[in-house]
């Protein structure tokens, strides 16, 4: 593949701030107070469920939606009002979206003919993109003769090629089959970082979005609930939504004692705010936190295993009729068939708690 | 595997049927107007269709009324149709209701309520010389606007119907978008990206206009203008053979600008 320094491709990175968006549709309120800041040529992805207002806010950054309340500033100019024309955003839709009238190589030079640009800067820049995302070849074809992925990748490049301030991408990835999201994923991070363009991805798929950004932001009706880099996103949750959302969570009965809970026959600190002592709540532990071993007298049964490669998830159930996941070594985890009693040991780390779900 | 006769059979019989349907008369209009009560063979009404009184203007005003009719309808219906997709879905069954409407009013209620509208414009008062001044736009024999803004209204249905289902099946909203997010401005979206993805529903309503304001003749004859439809009836008491020249030269060209405007459209749509 081309590098961007083999060619003149060029992109400047912005700085993007929403503040205190704002967004109703009738009585479904699809932003409620969204701040997001994203720094020049960093890739955000925003994650949530349907309708979290993740696909809103990045419309509404795109200029295709208008706020009720809020800004939007792009290297600290208020462009809330400027229509979505003058934006200078690069945006990949979640349909495909070349326009199927025009060439391959006529869909990536739009944007440059609305421009103004000459025939020539225009055939020579959309040469070059079409090089970065590896189609040249494919420049006189029609959309209709593409595969889902080579459409995107031209999407891809058709939204690079007027030098955007900002690239956005709304679930670009969704619509193709497995190996191609993934070969497309790639590739989006590596045009992403070669071109340094400040990306904002919209997805509710949670591999895609810890695997291609520099932070993951979650979304839950309208507001950010948090914003960290993958790792500390899926270690350290700021809340329990977050928890199960990004991730497998187990659900634990606990009991709050001061700043620790006891669980499994345990006391572990609590992570963040501890309710009071003496509250009945819910302890959230990850798969990879719970060890399961065979012993004859323990209380747990296994229920079911899926062999997933270097790991083995064990489904077990306790002697109070929770299931829980633990994810252990598959070599571990070659002695524990269903009905195995087991005894469930947890990791000594802080865990979040949350309010009992009703079982 | 040869097919069952039977099977065969059924299918020519129904090509048959369907053929002698539309060839029937048409061969027998072609035999009238060549051959006179004698049997004898003779080309003159073909022939003499340009030299033939009120031929070239009649068939002049029908065509630039037809043009016209398409241009205005278009213009007036698709960036509506766009923006009713686009931002006021919710409008859309009230707009197909206004729309279909020409269908069930007798032409002749319509016609009446033309010609109540133009008195009132004819008279001088109250409205002075500006409603004269529309009025004589509006009634030009040689391009009667009155009668191009009538077929409009009369073509609306079968033009609406024919961009619906071209935009039911654009992913507009996506098009649009990515247009204007490339810097487009609305009328370059409409002219580069809707129109030309558009191109066999703006024929189809071009299409179907066209035919309509080329055989209309209810509301050309009660407003007194002689288009062609009208001439061709009105020179068939006295010239029959000619006039059903006429009729078979039209509908002849009408098929071979179908044919042309088919054949161009699934070109550039396959290419």
């Amino acid at each position: 593949m081309p590098s961007v320094k083999e060619n003149t491709i060029v992109t400047t990175a912005a700085a993007v701030e929403l503040r205190g968006l704002r967004k109703s549709y009738g009585e479904v309120v699809a932003l409620a107070n969204l701040d997001l800041s994203i720094e020049p040529g960093e890739l955000i992805a925003l994650l949530g469920p349907s309708g979290c207002g993740k696909t809103t806010a990045l419309r509404t950054l795109a200029g295709f939606e208008t706020t009720d309340e809020g800004k939007v500033l792009v290297d600290g100019d208020d462009i809330t009002r400027l229509p979505a024309n003058k934006r200078d955003m690069g945006m990949v839709f979640q349909a495909y979206s070349l326009f199927p009238n025009m060439t391959v190589l006529d869909n990536v030079s739009f944007g440059l003919r609305i421009r103004k640009a000459n025939s020539a800067e225009r055939t020579r820049r959309a040469t070059e993109l079409l090089e970065l995302v590896g189609l040249p070849e494919h420049a006189a074809r029609f959309p209709h003769q593409l595969s889902g992925g080579q459409q995107q990748r031209i999407a891809l490049a058709r939204a690079l090629a007027i030098q955007p301030r900002v690239l956005l991408l709304d679930e670009p990835l969704s619509a193709l089959d497995a190996l191609v999201r993934v070969q497309l994923r790639d590739e989006i991070r590596r045009v992403q970082t070669e071109l340094g363009i400040t990306t904002l991805f919209v997805t509710h798929d949670q591999s895609e979005a810890l695997s291609i950004a520099d932070r993951v932001g979650v979304m839950y009706q309208g507001k950010l609930e948090q914003l960290a880099a993958p790792a500390e996103l899926y270690s350290r949750p700021a809340t329990a939504f977050v928890a199960e959302f990004v991730g497998t969570m187990n659900r634990l009965p606990g009991l709050m004692n001061g700043g620790t809970v006891t669980v499994a026959g345990r006391s572990l600190p609590v992570d963040g705010t501890a309710p009071a002592s003496g509250s009945e709540v819910d302890v959230l532990v990850r798969p990879e936190a719970i060890t399961l071993r065979p012993a004859e007298d323990g209380g747990g049964l296994i229920i079911a295993t899926t062999f997933l490669g270097s790991v083995t998830r064990v489904r077990a159930r306790l002697a109070d009729g929770i299931e829980v996941s633990a994810d252990l070594p598959s070599h571990q985890a070659s002695a524990l068939t269903a009905g195995t009693h087991v005894t469930l040991e947890l990791d000594e780390q802080p865990v979040l708690v949350a309010a009992p779900l009703p079982r | 595997m040869a097919q069952p006769v039977t099977a065969r059979l059924g299918r020519g019989a129904a090509w048959a049927a369907f053929a002698a349907y539309f060839l029937v008369p048409m061969g027998a209009s072609i035999y009238f107007t060549l051959f006179d009560r004698d049997n004898h063979f003779s080309a003159t009404p073909y022939t003499g269709l340009f030299q033939a009184s009120g031929f070239v203007p009649a068939l002049q005003m029908s065509v630039e009324m037809g043009v016209l009719t398409v241009v205005v309808l278009l213009a007036l219906l698709l960036p509506a149709m766009v923006t009713i997709q686009l931002s006021m879905p919710r409008l859309r069954p009230i707009v197909e209701t206004l729309c279909t409407m020409p269908l069930v009013i007798p032409p002749i209620a319509f016609v009446a309520g033309i010609i109540a509208l133009q008195t009132r414009l004819s008279d001088a008062d109250p409205y002075g010389p500006l409603s004269q001044l529309v009025n004589n736009q509006l009634m030009q024999t040689g391009l009667p606007l009155l009668l191009v803004f009538s077929y409009v209204v009369l073509a609306l249905p079968f033009a609406y119907r024919a961009l619906d289902a071209g935009l039911r099946l654009l992913p507009l909203r996506t098009l649009v978008d990515a247009a204007r997010g490339l810097g487009a401005s609305w009328p370059t979206v409409l002219l580069r990206v809707i129109m030309p993805n558009l191109r066999t529903a703006i024929l189809n309503a071009a299409i179907l206009t066209l035919a309509l304001v080329l055989g209309e003749f209810t509301l050309a004859t009660l407003l007194g203008f002689t288009p062609f439809p009208v001439w061709i009836v009105t020179s068939g008491g006295d010239h029959a053979q000619q006039s059903t020249a006429a009729s078979i030269v039209s509908l002849l060209v009408t098929w071979g600008g179908l044919l042309i405007l088919s054949v161009f459209g699934d070109r550039r749509r396959t290419a």
